[in-house]
């Protein structure tokens, strides 16, 4: 069985291409439409690794990073924050809350294969 | 699918279009509404983020304009204004347009640069260059890889919080070792003791030695997330540049000192203990194990990539191990002994055409055998080069100025014999820069120029090589040398001796005249070892020099040991070879002469008294010899000794076979070879059996 890799946006094109690349590669796939239900989610389900985009309704990419923390569940699993800010500031807030990496939108499927490698291992 | 893709992004995008007009609306009527600011910037920030993934770059660009001024907003940097909204609407409705004008419409672009900038002059001036358009697409693929290989000596040190961030370090080595050739050595000097370790923190770092073409952004990347709480050190430790035939590392004290592991102080002081200095840094606890262990690794890793890449420099063709041509030399060897006895049978029976076979055969073989030979040559500069960095070292440290000149770099030898020919020159070229050249001063008061030379040079002669050793220093002191020799018991007082007879006294066990023992030429490890070194490869050395003038050290080196071509001879029932390259003449040696020499065993040679060995008496081979026996004669380090041997059987291929364990200390002799008729022959060890007769003769008297 892949890796179950969970990807957390609001935009859902942004959430199939991410979803279609990621199966592609043999992985598992749930998504979330924002940090809310992200979190409910990890609640229920066990993840390998959490892909989430910072700028979400109802929770923020940060608040959903901290509070997947806080789940033993998601305590060392590799979460990669999906940016398009081009400041150091919010991938350094990213980083504090917990962060594993990020990946600067846009990007093309095999980079964001290349980054999930790279944290999965 | 990228089309499927497009097409949900339209779909969001109108549908986020509409959210945002409500949104504006609402918000103009309640200015203050972070929520609704909030949603606003949402809005813009999705349609510019997905629209740059899905190629609607002017989408997106057109949108970060606006979005940046809500990011403002958002951080209270700016009001929402009527005339904020007004512009926002207009830029909504142009990014509607672009939407639109995807599908096949058209889209004015004076229109959109209109509306960018009023939205600008809403903007605190300072903020007005910083906003530029982020969602151009960046360069992707791969950059375009150096070719060049080069060495990094990488220290990763992660923050001990590293797991919390769900980074795992082994992921990062792993991607490190795809980069190429890879060594790691884990560090766990930090490690603290079971009961207070925490089992969520990394007390280990990583020292990698990493040898790739892909640059050093490449091993940045993989880095990328932790890099800026973790220790990162990446040093170039070998650039990949041309070797100048110069394949070695530095050593272990400098490695560590250069990465901070230990000071200089701290090495002098424990280099002054001359044991093993990885093992006496742990001894003393200067350095811990696991650091040794790394600098180690470096040290063998930077060596091998130097050496695989100086046999690409050297050899401008194909690689094989140096193995798989010891492996071609020894069936080489076989072929050799199974072509003799092919010739011999075919000789036995004289059929005419197994006679032509044999003859194709033997042919083919002596050029196969060269051939294969010829393979593991090397050109001798390449131990030279080594020496020049040397000299240059050493003079330095002494204080003199010395000038190292060669010839003959290209003279070839097999590679076997090179490698173990660099501990004797080195320890020859020390002994010439420490006891030979003098100081810049005393060679000026002698009238010579303060710079002094060694000059190293190597030729062919015959099937050996001569390299000689000159410098041009204070000479040997023959009186000295002479006295030490009586004292030691060497030589009796009174004996005349030539020159090179009492030089020759300093290959004696324990023979030294200096009277202080220096750091460069070796702690009492005299010249008797090189000289057993050049005698282990069947070589001969030789000494001259004059007072004031310099000395030149010669030594003589078979060009190869697998092979030789030898001198086979007999005793009773007993083949025996001897070293063609030793042998100078054979003559008779009649009943009568030995009578006439009354058991001293010497003969007389064209009116030149030559001392000789009687062989089955050495040998204690049982049985009469023959009434004219044979004496060949041989000359080593310029003195003629024969050994009397029964039959002179001629010249002979011989493929030398060492000898097996329990017989590998047997003095006198050198190895054995298979004859073509299966028996075995003895290889004569002919310096060790002359050294070992003088030996006797002393004892004798």
């Amino acid at each position: 069985m892949g890796k179950m890799i969970m990807t957390a946006d609001d935009s859902a094109s942004v959430r199939q291409m991410v979803g279609f690349t990621l199966k592609g590669a043999g992985y598992e796939v749930v998504e979330a439409i924002d940090g809310k239900d992200a979190l409910m989610k990890l609640g229920k389900q066990k993840v390998d690794m959490l892909i989430t985009d910072l700028n979400m309704p109802n929770l923020d990419g940060i608040g959903l990073i901290k509070g997947a923390r806080s789940l033993p569940a998601c305590k060392f699993i590799p979460i990669v924050m999906l940016t398009t800010e081009s400041q150091d500031s919010k991938k350094q807030e990213g980083k504090t809350a917990g962060a594993t990496g990020w990946i600067v939108k846009p990007f093309k499927p095999e980079q964001l294969l290349a980054v999930v490698k790279k944290v999965l291992g | 699918m990228k089309e499927q893709f497009r097409e949900t992004f339209k779909e969001e995008a109108y549908e986020l279009l509409t959210e945002l007009e409500s949104s504006l609306l609402e918000l103009e009527e309640t200015p203050d509404d972070m929520d609704i600011i909030g949603r606003v910037f949402r809005a813009m920030h999705t349609i510019k983020g997905s629209g740059a993934m899905f190629g609607f770059d002017d989408i997106a660009s057109f949108t970060h304009e606006v979005e940046t001024v809500f990011d403002m907003v958002r951080n209270g940097l700016i009001t929402v204004s009527p005339e904020l909204i007004r512009h926002t609407l207009a830029a909504r409705d142009r990014i509607k347009a672009l939407l639109d004008a995807a599908d096949g419409g058209e889209a004015d672009p004076s229109e959109g640069e209109r509306i960018v900038a009023a939205l600008r002059r809403l903007l605190p001036t300072k903020t007005e260059e910083a906003s530029q358009p982020a969602a151009v697409a960046r360069p992707s693929g791969p950059e375009t890889s150096i070719a060049k290989k080069v060495t990094y000596r990488i220290r990763f040190k992660p923050a001990t919080g590293i797991f919390l961030n769900g980074t795992n370090p082994l992921a990062l080595l792993n991607e490190l070792r795809g980069l190429g050739d890879c060594r790691v050595v884990a560090q766990i000097c930090d490690l603290p003791p079971l009961a207070e370790m925490e089992s969520e923190l990394c007390y280990v770092y990583w020292d990698i030695i990493l040898t790739t073409s892909g640059g050093v952004d490449a091993i940045r990347d993989v880095f990328i997330f932790v890099e800026d709480d973790c220790e990162l050190r990446i040093e170039i430790i070998d650039d990949g540049g041309r070797l100048d035939n110069e394949a070695d590392y530095k050593k272990l004290g400098d490695i560590l000192v250069e990465r901070g592991d230990l000071s200089p102080e701290e090495m002098k002081r424990v280099l002054s203990e001359q044991k093993r200095f990885g093992e006496l840094l742990v001894e003393k606890g200067v350095v811990g194990a696991d650091k040794i262990q790394s600098a180690l690794m470096e040290q063998q890793h930077v060596r091998e990539i130097r050496q695989d890449r100086q046999s690409q420099d050297t050899v401008a063709s194909i690689r094989v191990p140096a193995d798989k041509l010891d492996i071609l030399v020894n069936l080489v060897g076989e072929m050799v002994t199974v072509q003799a006895r092919l010739s011999q049978i075919a000789a036995i029976n004289m059929e005419a055409d197994l006679l032509s076979v044999a003859e194709e055969v033997e042919r083919l073989t002596s050029e196969l055998r060269d051939n294969a030979l010829g393979i593991r040559m090397l050109p001798i500069g390449t131990t030279f080069s080594k020496f020049k960095r040397l000299v240059h070292d050493l003079s330095r440290e002494l204080g003199k100025e010395i000038e190292m000149t060669t010839d003959g770099a290209e003279t070839e030898l097999d590679k076997n014999i090179l490698e173990k020919l660099n501990d004797p020159l080195v320890h020859l070229i020390r002994n010439c820069i420490d006891h030979g050249i003098e100081m810049p001063e005393a060679r000026m008061a002698a009238g010579k120029p303060g710079k002094g030379t060694v000059h190293l040079a190597a030729v062919h002669s015959g099937d050996s090589v001569l390299i000689s050793i000159t410098d041009n220093g204070a000479g040997l002191d023959r009186e000295a040398i002479r006295a030490k020799g009586v004292e030691k018991g060497l030589i009796s007082a009174g004996a005349e001796l030539s020159d090179r007879e009492i030089f020759a006294q300093i290959f004696a066990p324990g023979f030294s005249t200096a009277k202080k023992v220096t750091s460069v030429s070796g702690r009492g490890v005299g010249m008797d070892v090189v000289k057993r070194a050049i005698d282990a490869l069947r070589g001969t050395i030789d000494l001259s020099s004059q007072v004031g003038k310099g000395t030149t050290v010669t030594i003589k080196i078979p060009l190869t040991l697998a092979i030789i071509e030898s001198l086979l001879v007999k005793i009773g029932d007993d083949c025996f070879v001897m070293p063609l390259s030793l042998v100078n003449e054979c003559v008779e040696l009649t009943r009568e002469d030995v009578e006439k020499s009354h058991g001293r065993n010497i003969a007389n040679v064209r009116g030149g008294l030559v001392p000789y060995i009687p062989l089955r008496e050495r040998f204690k081979i049982a049985g009469e010899p023959p009434p004219i026996e044979q004496i060949v004669i041989t000359r080593i380090n310029n003195k003629q000794v024969g050994f009397v041997v029964d039959h002179v059987i001629g010249e002979h291929q011989t493929v030398i076979k060492s000898l097996g364990r329990a017989y590998r200390n047997t003095r006198g002799l050198s190895g054995a070879t298979i004859l073509g008729n299966g028996s075995v022959a003895l290889i004569l060890d002919i310096p060790q059996l002359v050294d070992a007769a003088e030996k006797d003769e002393l004892y004798q008297c």
